[in-house]
């Protein structure tokens, strides 16, 4: 099936930019500059509503540094330290220039500046959410097509059905079902976190970090045994979320597929007496690739957030753990940090895809 | 759903299915009948709402269903199991019974489902009426906070929140509503476009009807049937990021029996004794299923648009 699913990519390509002609590129160009302007005040919009979080806060930040017993001229002192003392735009000012010289402040929790927190925990999770997106589209794409050509029939039946529980069951709980059964009955995984003990106390001799990602930089540096145990403990997890990916990708696909199988041209196609196979597969699915796309890009961005929860039980060290256990730790700056880190990610993949989808459906632009 | 409720002249059945209504009443009436004959033939809606209503019954007589108090501790009766001694779905690690637990734990759902769907989606509705009457800069500017907040991660946006606010229910309950208005601004808003250059309204306006009394009046009602589908296909995702909260120990605090709660301490347990975090799951999981079965149907009865997805 993924045999016939890679085939038909170039043909789409090719179509693409025969249709798409020569005025392509400024076109594209006033696009992005929306995009691009659409992009600054998204994110505009998240700093100005997590440093109202910050400032939400019952907890005097300068209060918290001195302590309870510090005097008067002390607690003053840090406040004009702190700038707690400027008007706020002053203040919105000084957060906004330190956000985008990637200044989140220090962690209380780890008592290492956020920025470096986050830049080591974010590989894990962008492992995550991509081996999930792809086991999505991998499986999803063929199994809306499939359910989409049985319309009515017991394929479209199972899918649905599979479809309404991704939709209605909470990932956290799945998560714990597979650790019960998978790892805890039938032993065939790792259980929580990235590795065995054994191997998360030799991880930093036997391999160099390269990327981040513990795959592949335990590939890279040929430690084997490491990358096969990192593929057991992360199997679950992916799937866990896979399946959410799924769910959603499968159902979309189903209903593009069934606007596509209903246009002229595929009715044209096999008056022509193109077969079958190929009339749903290069013809159909290559037109429905196109808000496909959208919706990948979409599934991704949820997956990096719904990331949290299933880090969570997986106790899998990405940026949603981090939130999650910086929160506990009434660690503001982290929390903050690591919205922002997630948010910026959200919004981009986001506007990304808005901007694909003009890319490659020529109508759009 | 209780179109039961008028005068049953020469018979309710004829006075539902009647070719000439007779007044607005009936003529809306008559519609409703139709739209829940279409929704009762639906075995996967009837399967919905009957989820649904047996939820808002469990919550209403919790006290006689529940076999015991939910907070009620007994050390000797700890993480027993299924069918053991009396405790139909087993006990916590507290002695407390789960079946009873679960049965109190409806009422937050529902709790936070109810407050949710009264606040979110009637907020959504003012700006998204606003902004489409009035258009021009307010519309722009509605609409460009409307889609930063769209923009927003929901569940990383909510744990801001209840960072700042502190742990607590309520607070859940309103960062979860903080971050679920926008989609009802964006229907709100396209439905208004659709009926703001309609007759009727320029037939009110010329009545000397104000910019507030169109929106209320005239407007707001035409965008209702949207957004009642939009809040019942929502109720399951509300569901499942307050469970999430109180799975992270951000929601509902101990020891209020509320099921992401109850997941959470389950865990701990989760390879010796399966059933402390499996049976909160499971009762989410059909709560949000019948959410969803019955939005999927009611979206098919009454937005014949969008019932192909």
């Amino acid at each position: 099936m993924s045999q016939t699913h890679g085939a038909h990519d170039p043909a789409t390509a090719e179509e693409e930019s025969a249709i798409a002609g020569t005025s392509l590129l400024p076109r594209i160009a006033g696009r992005f500059g929306k995009t691009l302007f659409s992009l600054v005040v998204t994110l505009f919009g998240l700093l100005v509503v997590t440093f109202a979080i910050a400032r939400l806060v019952p907890i005097d930040p300068a209060l918290a540094v001195v302590g309870p017993r510090a005097t008067q001229a002390q607690y003053e002192a840090v406040r004009t330290e702190m700038g707690l003392d400027q008007p706020i735009p002053v203040q919105f000012a000084t957060y906004l220039g330190d956000v985008v010289r990637g200044d989140f402040g220090r962690s209380n929790l780890t008592s290492r500046p956020v920025i470096e927190d986050v830049r080591s925990a974010f590989p894990a999770t962008l492992e995550l959410a991509t081996l999930a997106t792809l086991l999505g589209v991998l499986l999803g794409v063929p199994a809306g097509v499939v359910s989409a050509v049985n319309q009515g029939r017991w394929p479209d039946h199972v899918l649905r059905v599979v479809g309404l529980l991704g939709y209605s069951m909470p990932v956290f709980w799945l998560g714990l079902i597979a650790l019960l059964i998978f790892y805890g009955q039938l032993g065939w995984v790792g259980g929580p976190g990235r590795l065995d003990v054994s191997y998360e106390l030799s991880y930093e001799l036997d391999v160099t970090a390269y990327t981040g990602s513990i795959l592949i930089d335990s590939a890279l540096s040929g430690a084997w045994d490491v990358f096969f145990n990192a593929l057991t403990h992360i199997a679950l997890p992916v799937f866990v979320l896979g399946y959410f990916s799924l769910a959603y990708i499968s159902r979309m696909t189903r209903s593009f597929m069934l606007e596509q199988l209903g246009q002229e041209y595929v009715t044209a196609a096999r008056v022509k007496g193109v077969p079958e196979r190929r009339v749903v597969w290069v013809h159909a699915l290559g037109n429905a690739m196109v808000p496909l796309i959208t919706v990948i890009a979409l599934s991704y961005a949820a997956l990096l957030e719904g990331s949290v929860l299933t880090e969570t039980v997986f106790a899998w060290p990405g940026l949603g753990l981090y939130i999650t256990q910086a929160l506990f730790a009434a660690d503001l700056n982290a929390v903050l940090g690591g919205t922002v880190v997630i948010g910026v990610a959200f919004i981009v993949l986001n506007l990304l895809s808005d901007l694909l989808y003009t890319v490659v459906d020529p109508r759009a632009r | 759903m209780s179109d039961t409720v008028s005068k049953p002249a020469g018979g309710l059945k004829a006075w539902l299915t009647s070719d000439t209504p007779a007044s607005r009443l009936q003529a809306r009436a008559i519609g409703l009948w139709f739209a829940w004959s279409d929704l009762v033939r639906n075995p996967l809606a009837v399967a919905g709402l009957v989820i649904v209503v047996l939820l808002i019954l469990m919550a209403i007589f919790a006290p006689l269903i529940a076999t015991d108090p939910p907070n009620q501790q007994n050390l000797a009766d700890r993480l027993m199991a299924p069918g053991v001694g009396g405790h139909i779905l087993g006990t916590d690690e507290l002695g407390r019974d789960i079946w009873s637990r679960i049965v109190y734990g409806s009422r937050v759902t529902l709790q936070v489902v109810a407050l949710v769907a009264l606040t979110a989606p009637v907020f959504g509705l003012v700006v998204g009426t606003v902004a489409g009457t009035i258009g021009g800069w307010t519309d722009r500017v509605l609409m460009r906070i409307t889609d930063i907040f769209l923009a927003f991660p929901r569940l990383i946006l909510a744990l801001a929140f209840v960072a700042a606010l502190g742990p607590g229910i309520v607070n859940a309950i309103f960062a979860i509503a903080l971050t679920a208005w926008p989609p009802y601004a964006r229907v709100a808003r396209a439905e208004t476009l659709s009926v703001r250059r309609a007759d009727y309204i320029a037939a009110a306006r010329l009545q000397g009807a104000g910019t507030l009394r169109i929106i209320t009046g005239h407007i707001m009602p035409m965008c209702l049937s949207s957004v009642i589908i939009r809040v019942t296909l929502d109720m399951a995702g509300i569901i499942l990021t307050a469970a999430g909260l109180g799975f992270l120990g951000l929601g509902a605090q101990p020891p209020l029996a509320e099921w992401g709660a109850m997941i959470s301490t389950g865990r701990q347990y989760l390879l010796s004794h399966w059933w402390v975090a499996t049976m909160p799951g499971l009762a989410i999981l059909t709560v949000s299923l019948g959410f969803n079965l019955l939005g999927d149907s009611l979206r098919d009865v009454l937005d014949p648009r969008g019932a192909q997805r």
